[in-house]
């Protein structure tokens, strides 16, 4: 019993800790990609609320918070109030097993890599519940195509992981980092730079996020699956989706870029980790506001005709050059 | 060869046109902002300077209230929008006395000079609603007395705040520019005196 308590401490402390982590990143994010989208664009961005707006996203919050929650006629109600608690929940697991520095990490677990790729693809279910159970026909297109498209896109980044794991030989994230160790030259993206380039394009179109963020295509499906979706249901997906982000970038910079190894031998930190996250987090928004959305059958297109294909090819290739 | 060119080469154009994108969207995040935040900032007199507003009246070097307009409705002819509105002025009706004077005059065999009507308009309507601020009316003034205001920070809460006397708009320019500001009556005072 006592050993117990012993093990539930740090994970409490860890789920709490993940959770301030996530409503930090979501509130920090939204105001990023606001002013980055202001200044690509060459407007302001958030500017009244408080010096330079900074508390535009919490005052945006509130008003969510505030707004009444409603449930379209006919809809099934369970099944759409589970699907943005589904989305969310999983978000928080997932960040348990990243090692964001050498004694930060929530959760020691060998199948780590493992556990967040099955976990992580319980978007798309929450996904089509929203779809399904909000009684809209905008709501199940969007839907349809949502799981359509991450459905897709988790195979090529599904392979490219897998090439990592047969170089490194674990699934587990600490260990993958570690071996990461040293100067620059060690980091993974010298050795599987075809990977790299596919699970950063894969990156985009797991999360939903533009060019390939076809799921919410206001032009198109009104909002696609959270049509219907009002203040914190709305709230939740929005707020999963920049979890996600965070998630994957933290992963790509775990898996690729050293995680919380900097690039010269002896200085290492939670800061490098930091620092290699929102990079990868900024170029996605950067991308954002730069590139225009695809039509769908281009997402496909990238995504089978390119992206399988080349993961493919780097996974047989990889495990080629292990055999050997 | 063709096959290589639209399987390989092209792909890989196509890639670098995504960084040629993101390099031009990167130069402009770096670009210092120019939008003004306009209750904490204005623009300043120079790039006021270039901002084309609503169409003002100009005045007289000497006599700011008045206008250099001389009623020959070229404005009104050329405008497409048919915005401008100018009424000429009228000669001013003759006294009883004047006119017996006359007559007498005329009986006497005298050449009578009767005053003329002034040039300047008696009223100079706009409206702002219907402008499209084409330029047409000033390019097209013989006399040099129109042009577009700087007026920036002009609201209006309803449509006929938008119709605009532009001769009383001149006035209250000419009173805010010279501080001895002309009497919006000594106009008419001059001109009984001219006839």
């Amino acid at each position: 019993m006592n050993e117990f308590i012993q093990n539930l401490i740090p994970l409490v402390i860890a789920v709490v800790g993940s959770m301030a982590w996530l409503a930090v990143n979501a509130l920090v994010l939204v105001y990023c990609e606001r002013k980055f989208a202001g200044h690509i664009q060459r407007r302001p961005g958030p500017f009244e609320v408080g010096p330079h707006g900074v508390l535009q996203t919490l005052i945006d919050g509130l008003k969510l918070m505030g707004k009444q929650l409603l449930t379209p006629d006919n809809a099934d109600r369970f099944l759409y109030w589970l699907a943005p608690i589904l989305s969310m929940i999983p978000v928080l697991l997932l960040f348990m097993p990243i090692p964001y520095g050498p004694v930060l990490t929530g959760m020691e677990v060998d199948l780590g890599l493992l556990l967040i790729l099955a976990f992580s693809s319980f978007n798309g279910l929450a996904l089509i519940l929203a779809g399904w159970g909000s009684n809209n026909k905008w709501g199940v297109l969007g839907a349809a195509r949502a799981v359509a498209q991450t459905v897709a896109y988790e195979i090529p980044l599904l392979l490219t992981v897998l090439a990592i794991a047969f170089m490194t030989g674990t699934l587990n994230l600490t260990e993958i980092t570690a071996q990461q160790a040293g100067h620059i030259g060690n980091w993974f993206i010298w050795k599987q730079p075809l990977a790299f380039l596919v699970f950063l394009v894969a990156m985009f179109g797991e999360t939903n996020r533009a060019p390939f963020d076809l799921a919410e295509a206001e032009s198109e499906l009104t909002a696609g699956f959270h049509t219907e979706y009002s203040s914190m249901g709305f709230g939740l997906f929005f707020m999963a989706e920049y979890g996600y982000m965070v998630v994957i970038c933290s992963i790509c910079s775990v898996l690729f870029l050293g995680g919380f190894h900097g690039p010269i031998p002896g200085i290492e930190g939670w800061w490098w980790m930091l620092i290699k996250t929102y990079a990868l987090l900024f170029l996605m928004i950067w991308a954002r506001w730069t590139f225009p959305r695809v039509r769908f059958d281009q997402l496909l297109n990238i995504n089978w005709k390119w992206l399988l294909p080349l993961a493919t090819f780097n996974l047989l290739a990889t495990a080629l050059i292990m055999k050997l | 060869m063709n096959a290589l060119r639209k399987h390989v080469i092209q792909p890989i154009l196509d890639c670098w046109s995504l960084l040629v994108g993101l390099k031009i969207t990167g130069k402009y995040f770096c670009k210092p902002l120019i939008t003004v935040h306009y209750p904490r900032q204005v623009i300043d007199s120079e790039n006021l300077s270039t901002y084309g507003g609503h169409v003002e009246l100009i005045g007289m070097p000497k006599d700011p209230a008045t206008p250099k307009c001389i009623s020959c409705m070229m404005c009104v002819t050329n405008c497409p929008s048919n915005c401008l509105k100018v009424v000429k002025s009228k000669a001013p009706t003759p006294t009883p006395e004047q006119e017996q004077a006359w007559k007498e005059a005329e009986e006497r065999g005298e050449k009578v000079v009767k005053p003329k009507a002034p040039k300047f308009p008696a009223k100079f309507m706009y409206d702002y609603t219907l402008c499209s601020l084409c330029g047409t009316c000033i390019d097209n003034c013989p006399a040099n007395t129109l042009r577009f205001s700087s007026n920036i920070y002009w609201v209006a809460t309803s449509r006929k705040e938008m119709h605009i006397d532009l001769l009383a708009r001149l006035r209250e320019q000419a009173a805010e520019v010279s501080a001895p500001a002309p009497k919006p009556e000594a106009r008419p005072a001059a001109a009984q005196k001219e006839a």
